[in-house]
């Protein structure tokens, strides 16, 4: 029965729908459901992200470029030229992948690091861009964002609902909201990683003459990824501006890539669950290193050095491994 | 090794153990909340706005504290990150649910925290610069420092003093140049005057000699006036020196600290700037009302940071003590009390300036709180 579970395809999403339900009985105060908000709309990024990285292999260091996009789109959108936010949302994410498949075109002919090197100064690009058209984006000083409304209906972090006879303050609500986007993420990137365009990928990952060789159109299916997770990525700035109410150009910046990269690396590379888990820590850690004070940037390079020493498949596939092999070896034994 | 690090552990526990039960005793503390940039980019604002802080706090303990109760510093390091700062501010308000918050460093981490802090209705000092911030204003925000507004009107006033009318203009293009441009093209139409040259550089430009060719070959300039932050304005400054421009040459006050002469060298010699009269303590005329407690504020940060005062961390102190005040005319922490003894703060005497606050008015300095600063001799020289 246990093991029917384990190997079941959507078993990963369950657990992790059962995580994301249960977790509002740790958290007490709005401040928690705050960071756990933003951490589930990172998540959806990086899953996102790990498509590219580590399914098919290939290092994106722009990819907050289209996330600050996706968050600039709908800022400007939603708030100069009074769109709804989800038509502003889905066109932003459609202006950002055809972006992403004009770049990613030439660039994914590219290779290690000169394909670092082509996606860096893409994001860079859009960073400068953000920073100096004033009169659009308010500048390097930020831009103020409306409330998400559906319908004429608002989901603002300040307000309170009320959800099947239940009390919401806003904050708990989006939380609500941003797990259930998380599961879609996870649930649609499950799907694609299952399907041929999958299998596609993985063997791009693992030779790509030897993919070319049986047939499989290499360069389409990179760009296609490629603008899949330039989509992931836009979709979710929309909403993380939303939930964060401001936004300056450092969403679209080099550190915040970086950021995105190490959360897919250190989680565990073409997992993910290993990536979300990636991203909840590497969100989580300046919180409790907080209370450390100057020591808190030194704490912060030494784990994840030590994690990359010791752990170099990331996180959970690391654990996954270890929990395997003890199981294995308990049922070696009984047998 | 282990051993050692565990005993030291049992110490450290037992004296906060200790302290805790000691203030359980005592009366409540007020707590006040900060989150500032004192590493990262914009560090050279947040460290001496953090150590004022800490020294303020500590000193109003030992003279009793305020309403009888000890004041109690939450902080957190923002890194310059305006996402960092919401989240800063989210922990103060929510689970530390400090009293009052003085913070906010540079102009996008404050308005980052702004929609929280207005919605959680918690009132708000702000360090930064920017207009934006109190125009229009807000009901729980205020700030100390002089807008960059003020500074474009105290230097275009100065300029038209001397019988300049038209000037080039270059600045930076981060968050403080590009801000001070947009404010500086609004007040040269109000004032008849003009800009005839209009450039800019990027913060990690290492030579703006093309930018200041440019303004030196327009016809009729009469001055430049370089507003921006950082390293950026001190190499405007070489440059100027080495082109042997001879116009007047006007900084912003986003340079007024001794290390843009160190930076700039011999070259500054010349430049103006407004600046607070916190750069010359002593050449102040014994009436100036601001004289004793700049002298003060200078000589008690000296010496216990042995480093050099800052007009930032004045920023700080101006913050802190308008904080404290409010407390003490509400006669309680209570926050829409405190909100209005902040809006309704007349004559407070601070380093920056003189405050008047009223509910139109959140900042409460006039733009003459600047003073016009020359460099002569390698120094800092009054001039009005």
């Amino acid at each position: 029965m246990l093991n029917r579970f384990m190997q079941m395809r959507l078993r990963d999403l369950i657990i992790l729908a059962i995580i994301l339900f249960a977790l509002p009985l740790f958290l007490n105060n709005p401040f928690h459901y705050d960071l756990a908000t933003q951490m589930a709309i990172i998540a959806a990024t990086v899953v996102g992200l790990n498509l590219l990285v580590g399914f098919a292999g290939q290092i994106s260091l722009g990819h907050a470029g289209f996330f600050g996009l996706g968050a600039y789109f709908t800022g400007i959108m939603t708030s100069s030229y009074g769109w709804s936010s989800v038509p502003a949302l889905v066109v932003g994410a459609i202006a950002v992948g055809i972006i992403a498949w004009i770049v990613g075109r030439p660039i994914l002919r590219l290779k290690g690091h000169y394909l670092s090197m082509a996606t860096l100064a893409v994001g860079f690009i859009i960073a400068i861009i953000l920073n100096n058209e004033r009169a659009l984006t308010g500048g390097p000083d930020g831009m103020p964002v409306p409330a998400f409304t559906v319908f004429g209906w608002e989901l603002s972090p300040f307000g309170s609902y009320n959800l099947l006879g239940m009390e919401l303050n806003g904050s708990e609500a989006w939380y609500l909201f941003a797990a259930l986007v998380l599961l879609v993420a996870v649930w649609l990137a499950q799907n694609l990683i299952d399907s041929p365009i999958g299998r596609a990928l993985r063997s791009v990952h693992g030779s790509e003459v030897a993919a070319r060789v049986v047939g499989v159109d290499t360069a389409r299916y990179k760009s296609l990824v490629f603008v899949v997770s330039a989509i992931y990525a836009s979709a979710m700035g929309s909403l993380y501006a939303h939930f964060q109410g401001f936004i300056t150009p450092a969403v679209a910046g080099f550190d915040f890539s970086i950021l995105f990269i190490t959360m897919v690396v250190l989680g565990g590379m073409g997992s993910t669950m290993g990536v979300i888990l990636g991203a909840v820590v590497l969100k989580l850690l300046p919180q409790v290193l907080a209370d450390f004070q100057e020591l808190e940037t030194v704490m912060f390079g030494a784990i994840l050095m030590l994690t990359m020493i010791f752990m170099p498949k990331g996180l959970l596939p690391t654990i996954q491994m270890a929990v395997g092999k003890r199981m294995k070896k308990k049922a070696g034994g009984q047998a | 090794m282990l051993k050692t690090i565990l005993r030291r552990t049992g110490q450290v526990a037992a004296i906060a153990a200790a302290g805790l039960v000691m203030s359980a005793q005592a009366a409540e503390p007020i707590k006040i909340g900060s989150f500032l940039s004192v590493t990262g980019p914009a560090s050279f604002l947040g460290d001496p706005e953090l150590k004022t802080l800490e020294m303020y706090v500590e000193k109003i303990n030992e003279d009793g504290g305020v309403l009888g109760r000890p004041l109690e510093l939450i902080h957190y390091d923002d890194v310059g990150n305006a996402s960092n700062a919401r989240n800063f501010a989210s922990r103060l308000i929510r689970s530390d649910r400090v009293d009052i918050i003085v913070g906010g460093s540079t102009t996008g981490a404050t308005m980052a925290a702004v929609p929280l802090v207005e919605q959680a209705k918690v009132p708000f000092i702000s360090l930064a610069g920017a207009v934006v911030i109190t125009n229009p204003v807000k009901k729980w925000v205020f700030k100390t420092p002089q807008t960059d507004r003020m500074a474009a009107e105290r230097i275009l006033t100065d300029m038209k003093d001397r019988g300049i009318t038209r000037f080039g203009l270059i600045s930076g293009t981060g968050g403080f140049g590009s801000s001070g441009r947009t404010q500086t093209l609004d007040v040269v139409e109000q004032m008849g005057m003009e800009v005839v040259a209009d450039v800019t550089y990027s913060g990690s430009d290492t030579d703006m000699t093309a930018q200041l060719t440019n303004i030196r070959n327009t016809d009729g300039v009469e001055a430049v006036l370089n507003f921006g932050f950082g390293q950026g304005p001190a190499i405007v400054t070489r440059n100027y020196a080495q082109l042997g421009m001879e116009l007047p040459f006007y900084q912003s006050h986003g340079v007024a600290s001794d290390s843009f002469l160190e930076l700039a060298g011999d070259a500054a010699e010349g430049v103006r700037l407004p600046a607070s009269p916190l750069l010359v303590p002593d050449s102040l005329p014994d009436d100036d009302p601001q004289k004793q407690v700049v002298q003060d504020y200078k000589a008690e940060y000296e010496a216990r940071w042995d480093s050099k005062v800052s007009t930032f961390g004045a920023y700080a102190y101006d913050g802190l003590m308008l904080a404290v005040q409010a407390i003490e005319a509400a006669g309680s922490t209570d926050k829409e009390a405190v909100r209005e003894a902040l809006e309704n703060i007349q004559g407070y005497v601070g380093v920056t300036g003189v405050f008047n606050m009223s509910p139109e008015d959140h900042n409460g300095l006039e733009a003459d709180s600047f003073r016009i600063l020359e460099v002569q001799n390698g120094e800092w020289k009054l001039i009005n």
